[in-house]
């Protein structure tokens, strides 16, 4: 086990601080002397709630001291994407329309992490309502990769993935419409899973695509990932899309990692082609290191996951455009004056405040989405799209009658350099070309980190993806595919990334 | 309130079609080839109050999008269901017993101007 708290696991964390062999003042103070040696550099937060978070673990510890049985994770620190409402802590999504904006009221994810004694450290930065596959879009900066500084950390939840990918929290709470859970992790190095929708409260959560979004975890573990889902997870009344059922048996299958005899599918339309060759290669060697382990490789076809993107990219915007029509500058939020008029409308005083308060690709999709619902177009493009979604959704009902779960690289390349793909939407939407069909199904899937493609050293990830309801088939494929990994690189692949502020991170002294 | 679900759409256009392209149907190239006018139309249903430098820049980022997106159509989509959801969608209700909500101040902390525990507002009607 090892003795830097920056860099143990939440799993191990827990166990120390179960045994009283740290405190979680002690923990949460190490995180956040790590966050000043480095967020400078990565910009993973928002917003860090020191004060917050310390006393959360005070309290935490005066009760364990106490002798009150508490839960698994408590005072284990964890961030939260910045799209998540945290009653007293500013929520902005990444937008300036939201500037300021704090929330009266916590999500029901954040509520559960109260409930379980978990300290939140902060507010992770995002693509501007969750509209990215970089942090590029983010109203307040990106967030750079702690592999290389100059790259992307994935996106929307870039601050999510890079706050646990550089030791700056064990947990983080991500969002994922079309991968930004996902395609993070993939892009750092981490774990990150997207629940089957409905399984994790959406309450709370700034919506961009209703029936798209899904809260789940970003870590560096499969097993930690498995704890924080199902902290975050099960029923609420809240949410009337929320599953009325326990949440799948998620620990027990991250601690069991067992594959024998299960079907593994591999996704035709989901490698090759369009896949970097680092990338495509860690892939195949996943698939091998399952078959080590004793389960049986299928290949399936998905035909219709080739219009997946073209679907999304009308579904999409079509849910955004309603829903980002709520900040209206009427009752929360910035309101912007027009220049030149003296007693302006109501309207003229929302038209104002939403081009002032929207960035680039906010507007381009809400204008993509109020085109793609005008009557008229409305059955040729969001009609075709949804009958898209339900031929997507015929696939995968079909591959998992071959398979017990699929697999597929989880993005098609690794983290690119800033500036690369910002001016091209087109380029940006195809980082999502794999995570997006489990997004119009409703299927759970996560990312864990495959290994360093050849030609550039950094991360590449691979994908499962199980049918819905089935989400603890991940953690048993992820744990038992972690398992041989590890045991090839001889430790976790973060292990290889470079030091970040070496002499600051020393001179602070954790 | 503003919608943003549009119920007409104006300068619709016919156009013919074009060499050497594959061949799409002329609802589709209508909408690859959104113009200018259209797009300030939709920003002004959208209520934003696009500059025309924003403007001369998304319409052909659009275009490029919207050509991609229109594929949607080639796919064997013919009586086929649509959905619109990825679970199926039962209607929740709940005991009509009153419960804990937020109070007049923490609902008006983040307003922009409030006045008697009311959001204040813009006019919303022209003076004559």
């Amino acid at each position: 086990m090892t003795t830097d708290l920056t860099r143990a696991s939440a799993a191990d964390l827990a166990d120390l601080l179960s045994k009283g062999e740290t405190s979680s003042v002690e923990v949460t103070q190490a995180l956040l002397n790590r966050t000043d040696a480095v967020d400078g550099d990565v910009h993973a937060y928002l917003h860090v709630d020191r004060e917050g978070a310390l006393a959360t673990a005070r309290d935490i510890d005066a009760r364990r001291q106490a002798g009150e049985q508490l839960h698994q994770l408590a005072g284990v620190p964890i961030a939260v994407k910045d799209v998540m409402a945290t009653q007293g802590l500013p929520t902005t999504c990444g937008s300036k329309i939201l500037e300021g904006w704090i929330p009266p009221y916590d999500a029901t994810v954040v509520t559960r992490l109260k409930q379980a004694g978990m300290p939140i450290l902060g507010k992770t930065n995002m693509d501007e309502f969750a509209m990215g596959s970089s942090t590029e879009h983010s109203a307040y900066g990106p967030t750079r990769n702690p592999w290389d500084l100059e790259r992307i950390p994935g996106g929307s939840g870039g601050g999510s993935s890079a706050v646990v990918a550089s030791f700056q929290a064990p947990l983080a709470i991500g969002t994922d419409t079309g991968g930004s859970i996902r395609q993070p992790a993939a892009v750092t190095g981490t774990v990150g899973t997207k629940p089957t929708y409905g399984g994790v409260s959406r309450y709370g959560l700034v919506a961009l695509a209703s029936s798209l979004d899904q809260a789940g975890p970003c870590t560096r573990t499969v097993l930690d990932a498995a704890l924080l889902h199902e902290v975050m997870g099960g029923h609420d009344p809240l949410d009337s899309t929320s599953i009325n059922a326990p949440v799948p048996a998620v620990v027990e299958a991250a601690r069991r990692a067992d594959v024998k005899g299960m079907k593994i599918g591999i996704v035709r339309e989901l490698t090759g082609e369009g896949f970097q060759a680092g990338v495509q290669a860690r892939f195949d060697e996943s698939v091998q290191h399952l078959v080590d382990a004793g389960a049986e490789v299928v290949e399936v076809s998905c035909p219709s996951f080739t219009a997946a993107l073209a679907a999304y990219y009308l579904i999409l915007p079509s849910e955004a455009s309603s829903n980002l029509a709520k900040f209206d500058a009427m009752r929360y939020g910035l309101r912007v004056l027009p220049e030149g008029l003296d007693d302006p409308s109501a309207e003229q005083v929302m038209a104002a405040t939403r081009d002032a308060g929207f960035g680039d690709e906010v507007k381009r999709r809400i204008i993509l989405g109020t085109y793609a619902l005008s009557s008229g177009y409305y059955d040729a493009y969001y009609g075709s799209a949804q009958k898209v979604r339900r031929l997507i959704a015929d696939d995968f009902n079909r591959a998992f009658e071959a398979a017990d779960v699929l697999v597929s690289p989880t993005a098609p390349t690794t983290a690119f350099k800033f500036g690369d793909k910002i001016d091209d939407p087109m380029a940006m939407y195809l980082n999502d070309v794999a995570t997006i069909p489990a997004n119009l199904a409703g299927v759970p899937g996560m990312s864990l980190p495959s290994g360093l493609a050849d030609e550039d050293g950094l991360p590449a990830g691979c994908q499962i993806l199980a049918p819905a309801a089935a989400d603890e088939r991940l953690y048993a494929v992820g744990a038992a595919l972690e398992q041989r990994l590890l045991a090839s690189w001889g430790g976790p692949l973060l292990g290889r990334a470079p030091e970040l502020s070496a002499a600051r991170s020393t001179s602070m002294g954790a | 309130m503003a919608s943003t679900l549009p119920t007409c759409h104006k300068g619709q256009r016919t156009v013919g079609p074009r060499q050497g392209l594959p061949r799409i149907p002329p609802r589709l190239a209508r909408m690859a080839e959104l113009s200018r006018d259209d797009v300030a139309h939709l920003a002004g249903l959208a209520r934003i109050d696009l500059s025309d430098a924003e403007l001369d820049k998304m319409v052909g980022e659009l275009g490029v999008i919207l050509e991609s997106v229109a594929t949607v159509q080639q796919s064997p989509i013919e009586g086929v269901e649509p959905m619109s959801h990825p679970m199926p969608l039962v209607n929740v209700t709940r005991p009509d017993v009153v419960r804990p909500s937020l109070g007049a101040e923490a609902a008006l902390a983040g307003a922009p101007e409030a006045d008697q525990q009311r959001f204040s507002v813009p006019r919303i009607l022209d003076e004559d």
